[in-house]
């Protein structure tokens, strides 16, 4: 029941939106409908902290820890993102960067696009996830592609046959698994249940699923962002509109790399072996080194922060690639960590970029003394992605590592490296934009405060203490994806 | 129809969509494309009719059903349209060297044999053979969207490729659910209409369609 609240009002506020998304109270319904949903996926995720896992709808849906968590995430950042929403996209609409059409259909788009992100961590029919993988994907291709510029029109292009063309490897691999699973269930559904894979997931023929994990990978891991999957990813992030920035580096990566963890664990135990972990620690970590070294070369301030998404994202493959309770917590914590963090920094660059009406680095400057919360924001935002304590980021980093040492020391300076530098050029960059004197093209506007407090409060309490319901949700997870 | 001769003419219908795949690699005009990418979607339909008739499946006369609809039907339509409205019909596209293009081609297919040869020996389908086939269509569509520089054909080779996935689909596994088969019909026909917008996206954006104009965005040297 709770399940077809949190679904259908995003199902129904894209409908209602694509007929009235440019009236004056359009943002304030958008707002609303992805408070809605948060609130119910928050009670969807009690019932599952007191009465353990939930199947229902036939066995078509199915909530563990892991994902329900997921889902509390997506929903909460989708709010806060809305509420950015309000402001920015005013500001966008008052400049003519955007019509009445591209209002209305920006807000359906938006609400499609959550909705198909909830399905794919709710479902429990792994076609169902793909299906709901590649429906996010459409959601957003045309809102890539909102301010028909030309680079906007190619950024949109690119993504839209990149991701179409790798996820089309994913169903590859869902065939794959679906021949290995019919092996024992026979015809139907059934063998396409996550659950009852995973029950007999030490039967389901290793060679198949090998394979099948290969086509996963190149699939799941170009939404993820990998190197050297990623071509699509700095462009459709600096493109878009900088809320579809936010949630598409904040959310929809993590729900790919959901994907990408649930087809670990059956290939994990069908195959017993580590490879699976290997080929994820390869690419996790070649993401980390060449997104760092990437961040060095940028000159456009949305660019260079969705490099930052794919060395986090590379930071988040490596841990779980390592497997094991103390990575797999590291990278649990590190999907939560970073989606705030990264949201909060995008909120900050979007208004800086409006306020300077460039996204070019060397064009912004003296960001603190124009609008202390910006300038501040994105100061305190570039601290904690780059793992300072004491916020998050440092938490989850330190556990990776602490794991990294144990289990693959060989591993380790390359991973520190390309932590070390993602740090040095952050930094570099930042401090201008930050500090100095106001110059003359700066024009003040109204900012949100609201989500940028918010989501800066909770890094921080989450890097000094993390409270006692979310570790043990953690280690539920943890005891699902490591056997 | 006794087994053997399903497994037979499903054998020959995998060879003419294996066919049609090298056709489109080597197809020049526009309405040519569209002409051998409805043929490879209507043996692709018949194909799936006769695997499940043979293996007396009922939901795969749907899904045979509904490729006839999409992909012999309403994606060609809706290409049609397009490329009318859009003038480009009498186009012909600049494509080098063909014959290499079908060499590596071949090599696809050989390859694509050599990695599905342990799930031959799993299987014990009559269209376990198949499996290759499809694996090498998905592939050669890959290989047709990384040559070809126009959206319109770039368009075709990945509905190809979305053609060798409900190929594998079925001589695989007898066809997955059919939730999961209507899911990735109704994504298709989506993608159909974001990519018809796109057409005239780029189109008024770079007065052409061809996306070598398509090359700002890269990393500065």
């Amino acid at each position: 029941m709770i399940l077809l609240i949190l679904l259908g009002v995003n199902l129904a506020a894209t409908i209602l939106l694509a007929f009235i998304g440019d009236r004056k109270r359009a943002p304030e319904l958008n707002i609303i409908c992805s408070g809605a949903t948060f609130a119910a996926s928050v009670f969807l995720a009690l019932s599952v902290y007191e009465k353990g896992p939930i199947i229902s709808g036939n066995g078509f849906f199915f909530v563990d820890a892991f994902n329900v968590y997921l889902a509390v995430l997506t929903a909460f950042v989708s709010m806060t993102t809305a509420i950015f929403s309000r402001r920015y996209m005013r500001v966008e609409r008052s400049r003519g960067k955007v019509g009445h059409k591209g209002m209305r259909f920006y807000h359906a788009m938006y609400q499609l696009f959550i909705f198909a992100m909830l399905l794919a961590l709710l479902t429990n029919n792994v076609g169902v996830l793909w299906i709901a993988m590649e429906l996010a994907t459409l959601a957003t291709v045309l809102l890539v592609s909102l301010y028909r510029t030309p680079a906007a029109v190619e950024a949109a292009w690119k993504y839209f046959i990149l991701c179409g063309v790798g996820i089309a490897q994913a169903l590859f691999g869902t065939v794959l698994l679906y021949f290995a699973a019919e092996r024992i269930f026979g015809e139907g559904s059934k063998g396409l249940l996550w659950t009852n894979l995973s029950a007999v997931a030490d039967r389901l023929d290793p060679t198949v699923l090998s394979l099948a994990f290969i086509f996963f990978m190149v699939g799941y891991g170009t939404k993820v962002g990998l190197v050297p999957l990623h071509n699509w990813l700095p462009d459709a992030h600096s493109e878009g509109p900088t809320p579809i920035s936010a949630v598409l580096s904040g959310l929809l990566l993590n729900v790919a790399l959901y994907a990408l963890i649930r087809v670990k664990v059956l290939v994990d135990g069908a195959t017993h072996s580590h490879k699976a972990g290997y080929i994820m620690m390869v690419f996790g970590l070649l993401s980390i080194l060449v997104a760092s070294f990437s961040l060095l070369r940028q000159k456009d301030i949305k660019r260079m922060f969705a490099y930052s998404s794919i060395e986090h994202m590379g930071i988040a493959t490596f841990a779980f690639g390592l497997g094991g309770p103390v990575a797999t917590f590291g990278g649990l914590l590190h999907m939560l960590v970073h989606s705030l963090t990264k949201t909060t920094i995008f909120f900050t660059v979007g208004h800086a970029s409006q306020m300077h009406s460039t996204q070019e680095m060397s064009s912004i400057e003296g960001l603190i003394k124009g609008n202390p919360l910006v300038g501040w924001g994105l100061m305190f935002g570039v601290v904690a992605i780059a793992g300072m304590p004491p916020f998050g980021v440092f938490t989850s980093e330190f556990l990776i590592l602490t794991a990294s040492i144990k289990n693959a020391p060989f591993f380790t300076p390359f991973f520190l490296l390309g932590i070390a530098v993602a740090f040095a050029a952050l930094f570099r960059k930042v401090m201008p934009m930050a500090f100095g004197k106001v110059p003359d093209n700066q024009k003040p506007i109204r900012v949100a405060y609201v989500p940028v407090i918010v989501h800066m409060a909770l890094i921080l309490v989450l890097g000094i203490y993390l409270p006692t319901f979310l570790s043990q949700w953690f280690h539920m997870a943890v005891e699902l994806l490591v056997r | 129809m006794n087994v053997s001769f399903a497994a037979q003419l499903n054998s020959v219908l995998a060879a003419l969509i294996l066919l049609t795949a090298f056709g489109l690699l080597a197809q020049r005009r526009i309405y040519g494309l569209l002409h051998i990418f409805a043929l490879q979607g209507f043996f692709l339909s018949v194909s799936t009719a006769v695997v499940g008739y043979s293996a007396g499946l009922h939901h795969l006369y749907i899904s045979a059903l509904l490729t006839l609809t999409l992909k012999v039907i309403v994606l060609p339509y809706i290409l049609y349209v397009l490329i009318h409205r859009l003038r480009i019909h009498k186009e012909v596209e600049e494509v080098v060297n063909i014959p290499t293009t079908m060499l590596i081609g071949i090599a696809l297919v050989i390859y694509s044999y050599h990695l599905t040869a342990p799930i031959r020996e799993l299987s014990d389908f009559i269209t376990r053979s198949t499996l290759a086939v499809a694996l090498a269509t998905v592939m050669l569509g890959l290989l047709m969207m990384i040559i070809r520089k126009k959206a319109v054909t770039q368009i075709i080779g990945f509905l190809a490729l979305e053609n060798g996935l409900f190929f594998a689909a079925t001589s695989a596994t007898y066809g997955m659910p059919l939730v999961v088969e209507l899911g990735v019909a109704l994504d298709i026909l989506i993608a159909a209409f974001i990519f018809g917008i796109f057409f005239f996206q780029i189109r008024t954006t770079f007065d052409t369609l061809d996306l070598k104009a398509m090359e700002k965005l890269k990393e500065e040297e």
